[in-house]
């Protein structure tokens, strides 16, 4: 049995005092950053982020219990919440280590509503700070050298909690009483606007009302570029509902929220979301699994924007959690991790936090296992198509499929080629429109045009030559028929998405055939123009000869040994003074034929003669054996003189 | 049964007849060397009717003309004797076996005056060696095609089997042999090719790949579509016989019931299949039947140096036609029929849309006015790949030409200078009536034009020619 784990837990995790009586441990989603605070930070604040860069550890003075701490963006300004009326802002010097900040501090109490209670704050700028209370939302600006705020804006409105999505700076927040109406604002340098209200569809309406909507049931995450807010619906036995769902709303930035996705949980219990390479994941605590879900992927029994999971329940893979930090000796064993354990904590987008063990991991997916839980191959390749790292998995699911040569297997081999052809040739229709404007010069008026980015998706016929094709053909027991089927499959592929076919593949097909004396087969692709890279359409006539694929014809009448019917043609077609010397001796010379070496000889010593006025060979025509040849048939005296001036 | 039929009648007086049949007989000498036992080197001869001692005198006769001419060159004896009256025909296919056909040269009866019997003006030097020759070889393939090499049925069953096997094949082929209307094209034995595009073509492969797949029985497939080929997975003279066969003996017999009205008698039951129009050519023709029976015609194909006998199914839908050998040691099933008809039916149909569907758009890209106006033939050796703008239709019985026969006669006679010697050239004619015909040879390849152009001269002529092939065949090249 196979490795089926398809979610595994980061290598690198980062690495903090576990959460005890004396150390406190807050998570800022912002600058993704564990703050590890003992006794209250007297004894030390460590800060640990995804990066050296962003770990810093400093002293303050311990004045009551810490409720929230937070670096605004770039680590310029630290605030802490001790007491729901009050925030102290720091400003830190981060040239020490070890910093005593208590100097720098000033406090600062909501002015706009005096018995609001904070319910906590964003950094969504280096000095811009959103207060959320609970009777509103409060937008400012800080000025530590000044030791003052300035007021940007604000909006009264009642909050039950709330959510904030760094990436976008988009916070939402709870509203009304049975909280289900949500309300976004956007915020961006200085600007905090309004978005469009929504409402969450509760499975039941509670009587008398009272807030139903938990915080922990909702999150935000972009997924596809895209801002979505999520909700976790649990099953409820009074509205018929049989499993849990998460429900997807998609938030634009402008225009309204609107209810887009569906996905099926198909069991109840607790859940936990991350989003990982935009696809979302959903644990489950009691089965200690994880499910997937592609937003993207169709399914075709379902009504459009319902979605069953991708693959099979798995668990995250299991995971060993060396014995004493990071400095072990390597002979200490590794204990297990628990996994889904109930002092995780998951945020967005692909963070889980084991407060009590100290560590903070990145979620992945590892797309090796997914190869063998789906087995339908069209599926496989939609969902592998959108993953980030798919490249070599997606071409060893070519190997694979091309490898099983099991009955049938060319419909499915058709269907693969053409999504991968699919997103190539949408990355060469990006990348020629690129070019063009370009081309056309800087535009006016419209933004500068960026590059299009080439994602590992793109597989192109270089990758399919390199990785698949070439080792399929060289393989040994595999049918030629079913080799060349391969090959005029990809290709068919290629030109449905009119893309130029390159020669190397054209080459394969010819390989091939030759081999396995198929000429027949040969002259027929060369008639139809399949071999080549000429017009479009073939006319009236089905024509034998195409003057793009000379090179071909040529290789095949030599193959043939039908040389002087070679050295006619290329005459034909002008090529005969480019042409190697030597490809053409060699055929002669196999064919055991005096007279033809002769004929074949004296050709090109003409053309020599014609082209550098000497009948002899260059060096680098590497002619040496044939006239050493020569000579031997028909002695020396038979070789032409350069003519004499 | 001699078949004579007047070609043109001239006034009330004159009679033209057409070149016809007289005999046709196989025989091999060293069955009966001994006197008294000649009968025994007949192994076939039409008419039958005809008297056992005129049957050995004429066998006897070409035997010696044989021997004869073998004194002046061993390898190569007589190939055909010139009479007044009738031209023999001679061909050795295997070692010791002798194919002869006797045609009676086209002739002109005048009645004359006073009751006095008619004159016959026998026109001997009308009829082509090359043509009849290719006539007579493609008897001996169509024979190999069906029933494999003389020598094979003499390894299987010994003279008996032979003669019972010529019998059979021959009575029924030869009444399909319409001499009077052969011609340049039966030298060729070309194969046409459906002018299709790219995208279109590599469907077809894909098509022809999978089938081959799935039922890993077939061997060999070939494609067609309005009588004209596109793809072969058979070698390229089987194909050429194959496709000689089909095309003027199989489709031809079935597409009378197509074109034939729908409550016609001559229609076929249609199979209550309303997913598809795909149908049997050979074999079952209609699958429902409890009766039907699952057997197909075997052929016989060139394999390395042996033969290689095969089950040939021939499956048609629409104007789209895909043939399927298969392995005659396997028997053939109501199952394999049956599933054979589920995945290729369905797919044929589809495809056959496809290509109509292409193919139309094609033709309006070119523009109706591009539509050959000239009257030319063209061969290509290297694919056998021919085309013909003179003969408008081959059906089962004669072949139309648009022109003259005494045009398509000249164009016989350039084939053979052609032929004679190895370098690429061209000849140019002058006919007795205002045309001019044109013959190019090019390599591989040969064009034969027709022109009717009044007062046109040698220099005019040519460059019409050149303009031709500019936008007939502009990629294809032909030497100057």
């Amino acid at each position: 049995m196979s490795d089926e784990h398809y979610l595994e837990l980061c290598d690198n995790p980062v690495q903090f005092e576990n959460a005890s009586s004396v150390n406190n441990v807050f998570f800022d989603e912002a600058n993704k950053q564990v703050f590890a605070v003992r006794s209250g930070g007297a004894t030390g604040v460590v800060v640990k982020g995804p990066d050296d860069k962003n770990s810093v550890a400093f002293r303050m003075d311990d004045k009551g219990e810490v409720k929230c701490i937070k670096f605004s963006i770039g680590n310029k300004i630290l605030a802490v919440q001790r007491t729901s009326k009050a925030v102290m802002f720091c400003q830190m010097n981060l040239q020490c280590v070890v910093l005593e900040v208590s100097c720098l501090c000033f406090v600062f109490r909501s002015l706009q509503t005096k018995n609001a209670s904070v319910l906590g704050f964003c950094w969504t700028n280096w000095n811009e700070i959103v207060f959320i209370t609970d009777q509103g939302i409060e937008f400012y600006q800080v000025f530590p050298d000044k030791r003052s705020v300035k007021l940007l804006k604000s909006q009264s409105i009642n909050v039950n909690w709330y959510q904030y999505c760094p990436e976008t700076a988009v916070i939402l927040l709870s509203t009304t009483v049975q909280g289900n109406v949500l309300q976004p604002f956007a915020f961006r340098s200085g600007t905090m606007s309004k978005m469009s209200k929504f409402e969450i569809e509760l499975p039941v309406v509670p009587k008398p009302a009272k807030l139903s909507l938990s915080e922990r049931d909702i999150a935000m995450a972009t997924i596809y570029g895209q801002l979505y807010v999520m909700y976790l619906k649990h099953h409820s036995r009074t509205a018929n509902s049989p499993s849990a769902e998460v429900v997807l709303y998609h938030l634009p930035r402008e225009g309204a929220c609107k209810k887009s996705h569906v996905l099926k949980l198909n069991t109840t219990g607790k859940f936990a979301l991350n989003i990982v390479d935009n696809l979302v994941v959903v644990h489950h605590q009691s089965s200690q699994t994880s499910l997937i879900f592609d937003i993207r992927l169709r399914e075709p029994d379902c009504a459009v924007n319902t979605h069953q999971p991708v693959l099979p329940a798995r668990s995250i893979h299991p995971y060993r959690i060396p014995l004493s930090g990071p400095t072990v000796v390597p002979s200490q064993p590794a204990v297990p991790c628990q996994l889904y354990s109930s002092s995780w904590s998951v945020f967005q987008p692909d963070i889980i936090i084991s407060a009590s063990e100290g560590y903070l991991w990145y979620l992945q997916v590892k797309l090796p296992p997914t190869v063998n839980l789906l087995q339908d191959k069209g599926k496989l390749m939609d969902f592998l198509l959108r993953r980030r790292d798919c490249k070599m998995v997606i071409l060893s699911v070519c190997s694979q499929i091309l490898e099983g040569g099991e009955k049938g297997s060319l419909p499915v081999v058709a269907t693969v080629f053409d999504k991968l052809n699919q997103v190539y040739k949408e990355y060469l229709e990006a990348e020629q429109t690129y070019t063009l404007a370009m081309e056309s010069g800087p535009s006016r008026g419209s933004a500068a045009q960026k590059r299009p980015v080439r994602t590992q998706a793109v597989i192109d016929q270089s990758d399919m030559y390199t990785h698949v094709l070439s080792a399929f053909t060289e393989r040994k027991g595999v049918s030629h028929k079913f080799i060349i089927a391969v090959l005029m499959e990809y290709i068919r592929s290629l030109n449905q998405f009119q893309i130029t076919v390159q020669h190397y593949l054209y080459e394969l097909v010819i390989k091939t055939l030759v081999q396995h004396n198929l000429f027949y087969m040969l002259h027929q692709f060369l008639q139809y123009h399949v071999l080549s890279d000429s017009k479009p359409l073939v006319r009236a006539t089905p024509q034998p000869r195409l003057s793009t694929a000379n090179d071909e014809i040529v290789e095949v009448l030599l193959s043939k040994q039908q040389v002087l019917g070679a050295l006619r043609f290329i005459r034909s077609v002008g090529g005969h003074d480019n042409v190697s010397a030597r490809k053409f001796l060699d055929a002669a010379q196999q064919t055991g034929d005096q007279m033809l070496f002769y004929t074949v000889f004296r050709f090109f010593q003409q053309r020599n003669q014609r082209l550098r006025g000497n009948p002899a060979f260059n060096p680098g025509e590497h002619c040496e054996e044939h006239v050493v040849h020569f000579k031997q048939l028909f002695g020396e005296q038979a070789l032409m003189k350069p003519a004499t001036v | 049964m001699l078949m004579i039929s007047p070609r043109m009648a001239t006034g009330m007086q004159e009679k033209q007849y057409t070149p016809s049949l007289l005999s046709f007989f196989i025989y091999n000498p060293s069955f009966g060397p001994r006197e008294g036992e000649e009968e025994k080197k007949i192994l076939f001869y039409h008419p039958c009717d005809v008297e056992k001692n005129e049957k050995i005198r004429n066998v006897g006769l070409c035997e010696a003309i044989v021997q004869f001419t073998r004194t002046f060159c061993p390898t190569k004896p007589a190939k055909s004797l010139h009479t007044q009256k009738n031209r023999q025909f001679f061909f050795e296919p295997e070692d010791n076996f002798w194919i002869v056909m006797v045609v009676r040269n086209p002739m002109i009866e005048k009645p004359n005056k006073d009751g006095k019997p008619p004159t016959i003006e026998y026109q001997e030097e009308e009829i082509l060696d090359t043509v009849y020759g290719a006539v007579l070889r493609q008897c001996y393939s169509m024979y190999k095609l069906f029933n494999g090499t003389f020598g094979r049925a003499m390894e299987a069953g010994g003279v008996e089997l032979l003669t019972q096997k010529l019998e059979k094949f021959f009575y029924r082929y030869l009444q399909t042999l319409h001499l009077q209307s052969c011609d340049l094209l039966d030298v060729f034995g070309g194969i046409s090719f459906f002018p299709l595009d790219k995208m279109t073509y590599l469907k077809i492969q894909s098509f022809v790949n999978r089938v081959e797949e799935s039922l890993s029985l077939v061997k060999y497939t070939a494609f067609l579509y309005n009588d004209q080929l596109i793809w072969s997975g058979l070698e390229q003279d089987d194909m050429r016989i194959l496709y000689k066969y089909l095309t003027t003996s199989l489709f031809p017999r079935h597409s009378e019931p197509e074109l034939a009205g729908r409550d016609s008698p001559l229609r076929p039951e249609v199979a209550g299949n309303l997913l598809h129009y795909g149908r049997f050519l050979t074999g079952p023709a209609n699958l429902k039947d409890p009766e039907a029976k699952f057997r197909f015609p075997k052929i016989f194909v060139n394999k390395e140096d042996s033969y290689e006998e095969l089950h040939l199914i021939v499956y048609k839908a629409m104007s789209a036609a895909a043939c399927f050998m298969i392995s005659a040691s396997v028997e053939l099933t109501r199952e394999f029929c049956e599933q054979l008809d589920s995945l290729v039916g369905p797919q044929l149909t589809l495809l056959a849309s496809d290509i109509c569907e292409q193919f139309n758009i094609n033709r309006r890209i070119s523009g109706p006015d591009k539509e050959p106006q000239f009257k030319f033939i063209y061969f290509n050796h290297m694919n056998l790949a021919e085309k013909s703008t003179i003969h408008m239709r081959k059906t089962a019985s004669v072949s139309l030409t648009s022109v003259h026969p005494d045009l398509m006669k000249i164009l016989g006679d350039i084939n053979c200078d052609f032929a004679r010697v190895d370098e690429d050239e061209e000849i140019i004619v002058k006919a007795m009536t205002d045309y001019w015909v044109v013959g190019k040879k090019s390599d591989q390849r040969e064009l034969y034009v027709i022109l009717n152009q009044k007062n046109a001269n040698l220099i005019e002529v040519n460059e019409e020619v050149k303009r031709l092939c500019a936008t007939q065949f502009n990629n294809i090249f032909f030497l100057d």
